[in-house]
């Protein structure tokens, strides 16, 4: 597999607090998630200040616990921030009431889950179209079609997810990300529950649309496999950014661990 | 085990929550029922007993003994008994006899004081007429007086206090009665307390002095009853020998004070049982209902704890004892709901006795009498039911494999085909629907015929229950379309949600549909029945009044020519009625006065016409000419007022008439129509009197004719003159009533199936909270959640009542043909307004069950119910 080109990206300072450039379709600044009050106060993100570009696939990594799923549901708007600002393109989320939130979830934001992603009720197609049904939008059939294309799963529009494998309805739910066109996306551990070959199949989807579709796709990983499709990964300790890294490999990503591991147990 | 089943019972309180009131609600309505029953026949033989302390022997003529509770006989020729004075005196002589009470019985139908009827309509048996008997100190201690005296003369009487107030009268007043002739006025000298219960119940007493009610009801110097008091200490048994012993041979006989009041107890006893049996009825309709939401529960918990079971099972329990767990779980359930719905029992038994009263039961108080049967009776049928119910989830429960431990959760079930279900269930439909059909084609209600259509109803309901799964997907997705077309996605997720698991949507429908088709049926036979009756009473009745005596007397012949003679009367025509038999077919015939029949009733003739009935001269049905081919010039040589078969007072009675017209038929002819002499000496009052009299005012004089005509009549409280609207309310009145206390009845059921629906969405919310979420996260937001949920449960509600209404309609139709012999009017016909209201009734149990469970899921956290296992 041929490994993406060294990206400008990894110049950009990992601790910049440069407001968002025209190329970031979502930006952190100085985000901060509290979890609990008094003694069972959590800190889950401790000021994060982070920019995902337009257009590139960005993964997330970090060890359970670090905050990279907390970082994406606060971005994501599935969660509220205790400070600082998450923007989805030059919307700031905090601002943002709960039906408000639900409609940007709705127009500009794609989810893919680790699991569950699918309404068991829905054929194929009709789970793609649901976030456009919601809207009560019609899709772009040209649009759609190519998405489907894309995901090979134009034989399968008609099948219920029972019917299908793991890695067909993850397909199913990359497609449903893509098919509303959304600014960026977001995606929880989308292999998780997927075996090497399936989750390939499905990252090798993602990395397209974003190369091919000019999507902008954000991951949260614990998969250094995973992480190498991305074109930067950004690395997550104990709510904080530590590092990042621009065109991954997968032996480059679990070096980068290793040594935080290792800087962890020495300091 | 036991131990399991309570933590999982403790566990799951919130999702036990409506399985346990709807176990609660059946049961209180069972306890409730069987300690009212306790207690009110408890309240009566109390009274019973209270009110024959004093009868030590009671003397009674043989055939009141007989009919001991249809009151006094009526005087059918003033009938003699051989209860008099001398053998009073001789029984009054008897040694240990303190006192001796003679009475006469009888009715009296009083007018207020305005000079209407008072009590008109009343039960004989409750217009309660008997001798003002004063003892030493000229006093009845048996009827305290509360103002004046007592009656004592030929030209006075005396009033319960109740009936004074109710017509207005007031000591000096002149009260205007009726016993069986014509109306009588005697002077209201005294008022008087009873605490007789016929009274109590609504009844009128009037008091006369002795003399009188003797020459009102019986011959001077007899009596009905005599009332023998003992000193304390004499043995009644032995007193009641005594007495015997001194009466004729035949006519009398005496009883002890004990086994009247035992006899009466036992009475009143059966008119409870009857009571409560109809009451028990119902409370087992409300809980097979309730059947319906502890199955579908005890299914749900148990597919959400497949994985839990399987562990179990994986670590060494057995088949056996996962199966008693459950049970034992349900048996729980069940036990703590009975104990709270007997508690409430007591509290609806306790609030039934005040209730029925204000609808004018007038139950005798008495404390609340909790036996140890109604105790029992209500655990166990809850214990049971609810074991019962939760039977067949355990048995899948029991099926789950310990390898589905190591199965993924949210994995949904393997659903199960529905092949053997659809066949039974269209095997039992079918055979429900045969003998239903069957059953449209009998014409009488016979105990058997009724036996048959409940069995083919219950047959065709049940059938529709287990066939609810099959039914749910085309009728599910033609709401479907209507809910997508106007609520977008939510609706489209609504019609999706209901059709997943068609096991559950149809238990839950199914309880529903149980009370909308047996209130379906209702409406429809009352509605149906109602129009029959109204029919009936003025099908071509172009009449303004009809005149009738509400005793079985009749009327005097003479009467209709006294009416036709007011001012503003057009006719008056007299209507006696006899029946006939003709070469074996056996008819009906209307006497009358044709020409004032012709003004008063629409008759519409097919041959001949009605100028030509004249004495000897019969106009026929058309129905009943072809029936027994009749023509126009036929001569028939009829038995006039036979009986089936028989010929009263063993007198043949032949006519000779000619048949000279033919009309089509009507209810208000018969089958044939004559004079009233060629009727008259057989009517059907049996003393040569009319039916009735119907009178034909003159246009635009129908108004305040009324008095008018009461008047003419004598101003007889027993004369009512009826307009048209109340000729329709005397007939089908009561069936509005009956019909409103049926509804009442199975308003528990309706309640209990509401429950069910919110169990079950609740239940299903909870299944899919995941799904939830992720509709949430991906866009849809609180409002379409709760409206996805709502529609659910209003496609659901709907579904069910559809059945329910379509079962009802069908069993309504079915059932009506038993009526046809007896109401020849019969026709099913559809109260559309009325099944309207029950599918707006649906839509809104829908709307209403779905509001708590979708506010739940609205308020989901996003994030947990993403996340949730």
């Amino acid at each position: 597999m041929s490994q993406p080109p060294m990206s400008q990206a990894a110049a950009t300072p990992i601790t910049s607090q440069t407001p968002a450039s025209v190329g970031a379709a979502a930006c952190a600044t100085g985000l901060t998630k509290v979890y609990g009050e008094g003694e069972t106060r959590v800190v889950a993100l401790d000021s994060v200040c982070v920019e995902f570009g337009r257009g590139r696939f960005t993964a997330i990594m970090g060890p359970s616990g670090s905050g990279k799923s907390t970082l994406m549901h606060c971005m994501a708007g599935l969660d509220t921030i205790s400070g600082g600002s998450a923007r989805i393109g030059d919307t700031e989320l905090a601002r943002l009431n709960d039906r408000q939130l639900t409609r940007l979830r709705r127009d500009k934001i794609g989810f893919i889950f680790q699991a569950f992603n699918l309404l068991p009720t829905l054929n194929a197609l009709e789970n793609i179209t649901l976030p456009m049904d919601i809207a009560g939008r019609k899709a772009d059939q040209e649009w759609l079609d190519l998405v489907v294309h894309t995901v090979g799963l134009s034989e399968r529009l008609r099948h219920r997810p029972s019917q299908l494998s793991g890695g067909q309805q993850q397909r199913v739910a990359v497609a449903r990300a893509l098919a509303s066109r959304p600014e960026i996306i977001f995606a929880d551990e989308p292999t998780g529950n997927l075996d090497s070959r399936a989750g390939a199949e499905v990252l090798g989807f993602l990395r397209e649309s974003v190369r091919e579709l000019g999507q902008t796709v954000v991951m949260v990983t614990h998969d250094p496999v995973a992480a190498s499709y991305a074109d930067r990964v950004v690395f997550l300790a104990d709510g904080r950014l530590i590092d990042e890294l621009a065109a991954p490999t997968p032996e480059s990503v679990l070096d980068r661990m290793r040594h935080f591991e290792t800087e962890g147990r020495t300091s | 085990m036991l131990r399991t089943a309570l933590r999982n019972v403790l566990a799951h309180k919130a999702r036990l929550i409506m399985t346990a009131l709807a176990v609660l609600l059946g049961v209180a309505f069972v306890s409730g029922t069987l300690v009212f029953g306790d207690t009110t026949a408890s309240a009566f033989r109390n009274a019973a007993t209270q009110s024959l302390k004093d009868v030590a022997v009671s003397v009674q003529t043989s055939d009141q003994a007989e009919m001991s509770d249809d009151g006094p006989v009526t005087s059918d020729g003033s009938p003699d008994t051989v209860l008099d004075t001398a053998l009073a005196n001789k029984i009054r002589a008897l040694p240990g006899v303190t006192s001796v009470r003679p009475t006469v019985n009888g009715e009296a139908t009083l007018a207020g004081k305005d000079g209407r009827p008072l009590n008109a309509d009343d039960n004989t048996w409750q217009k309660l007429a008997t001798n003002y008997l004063p003892g030493k100190d000229g006093k009845d201690s048996h009827y305290p007086l509360k103002e004046g005296r007592g009656p004592a003369n030929g030209g006075e009487l005396a009033l319960d206090a109740k009936t004074a107030k109710k017509a207005g009268y007031r000591i000096g007043d002149t009260v205007r009665f009726a016993t069986d002739g014509p109306a009588l006025t005697k002077k209201l000298v005294g008022i008087v307390a009873t605490d007789d219960p016929r009274v109590t119940a609504g009844g009128t007493l009037t008091l006369f002095d002795t003399t009188t009610a003797q020459k009102l009801f019986l011959t001077p110097g007899h009596f009905h009853q005599i009332a023998v008091a003992a000193e304390p200490g004499t043995d009644e048994h032995a007193l009641t020998a005594q007495v015997q012993a001194l009466l004729p041979a035949d006519g009398a006989h005496a009883i002890s004070g004990a086994d009247l009041a035992a006899q009466q107890s036992r009475q009143i006893a059966e008119d409870t049982t009857r009571l409560t049996k109809t009451l028990l009825v119902f409370a087992g309709i409300a809980l097979f209902v309730g059947v319906f939401i502890i199955a579908n529960t005890f299914t749900m918990l148990i597919a959400q704890r497949s994985r839990e079971i399987a562990l179990m099972r994986a670590v060494g329990a057995s088949r056996r004892q996962v199966v008693r767990s459950v049970l034992a779980e349900a048996a729980l359930v069940g036990l703590a709901a009975s104990a709270a719905g007997f508690a409430l029992g007591l509290g609806i038994a306790t609030a039934l006795h005040p209730l029925l009263n204000v609808g004018g039961a007038e139950l005798p108080d008495g404390p609340l009498v909790i036996s140890s049967t109604a105790v029992l009776a209500s655990l166990v049928v809850g214990v049971v039911v609810t074991v019962l119910a939760a039977w067949l989830p355990s048995r899948k429960a029991a099926k789950i494999a310990p390898v589905a431990v190591l199965s993924s959760a949210g994995l949904a079930p393997p659903t199960r085909s529905l092949v053997v279900r659809n066949v039974l269930g269209t095997l039992l439909t079918g055979l429900g629907l045969l003998i239903v059909l069957y059953v449209s084609t009998l014409k009488t209600s016979m105990e058997s015929n009724l036996l048959i259509a409940m069995l083919g109803s219950a047959l065709t309901l049940c059938g529709m229950i287990v066939l609810a799964p099959l039914l749910s997907r085309p009728l599910i997705t033609v709401a479907g379309k209507v809910t997508t077309r106007f609520f977008g996605v939510s609706g489209k997720l609504a019609k999706d949600n209901a059709l997943r698991n068609p096991r559950r949507t149809a238990a839950t429908a199914s309880s529903l549909m149980i009370g909308l088709t047996l209130i379906t049926g209702l409406t429809v036979g009352g509605y149906s029945t109602q129009q029959a009756m109204d029919e009936a009473a003025t099908q071509g009745l172009a009449a303004d009044y009809k005149v009738t005596n509400s005793s079985a007397r009749g009327l005097d012949t003479t009467a209709a020519d006294k009416i036709a003679k007011l001012p503003g009367v057009a006719a008056a025509a007299p209507v006696a009625s006899t029946t006939f038999d003709t070469q074996g077919v056996f008819a009906s015939m209307t006497g009358t006065d044709p020409k004032a029949f012709g003004k008063a009733v629409d008759l519409n003739f097919q041959a001949g016409s009605l100028r030509d009935v004249g004495p000897g001269k019969i106009a026929v049905s058309d129905a009943f000419a072809q029936q027994a081919g009749l023509h126009v010039g036929d001569t028939i040589h009829p038995d006039m007022g036979t009986s089936q078969g028989t010929t009263p007072q063993g007198k043949a009675n032949k006519k000779t008439l000619t048949v000279v017209g033919v009309y089509a038929k009507t209810f208000a002819a018969y089958d044939a129509l004559g004079t009233v002499a060629d009727v008259l000496p057989a009517t059907a009052t049996g003393t040569g009197t009319l039916d009735n009299i119907l009178v034909k005012a003159e246009p635009g004089k129908a108004a305040g004719l009324e008095p008018k005509i009461r008047q003419t009549l004598g101003s007889s409280p027993l004369l009512k003159v009826q307009n048209h609207e109340q000729i329709i309310e005397a007939g089908s009145g009561s069936i509005t009533l009956v019909l409103n206390m049926m509804y009442g009845l199975l308003a528990m059921a309706v309640i209990i199936a509401v429950l069910g629906i919110i169990n079950t969405l609740a239940m299903s919310v909870f299944e899919r909270t995941r799904e939830i979420g992720m509709l949430r996260a991906i866009g849809l937001d609180r409002s379409g959640i709760k409206q996805m949920v709502r529609l659910e449960s209003v496609v659901i509600s709907l579904f069910g009542a559809v059945l329910g209404i379509g079962t009802g309609i069908l069993l309504a139709w079915a059932g009506g043909s038993l009526l046809t012999s007896a109401m020849p009017m019969y026709e099913t016909a559809l109260p559309w307004d009325k099944l309207g209201l029950c599918l707006a009734l649906a839509l809104l149990i829908g709307v209403l069950a779905a509001i708590w469970p979708a506010r739940r899921a609205a308020r989901l956290n996003m994030l947990q119910a993403i996340q949730a296992d």
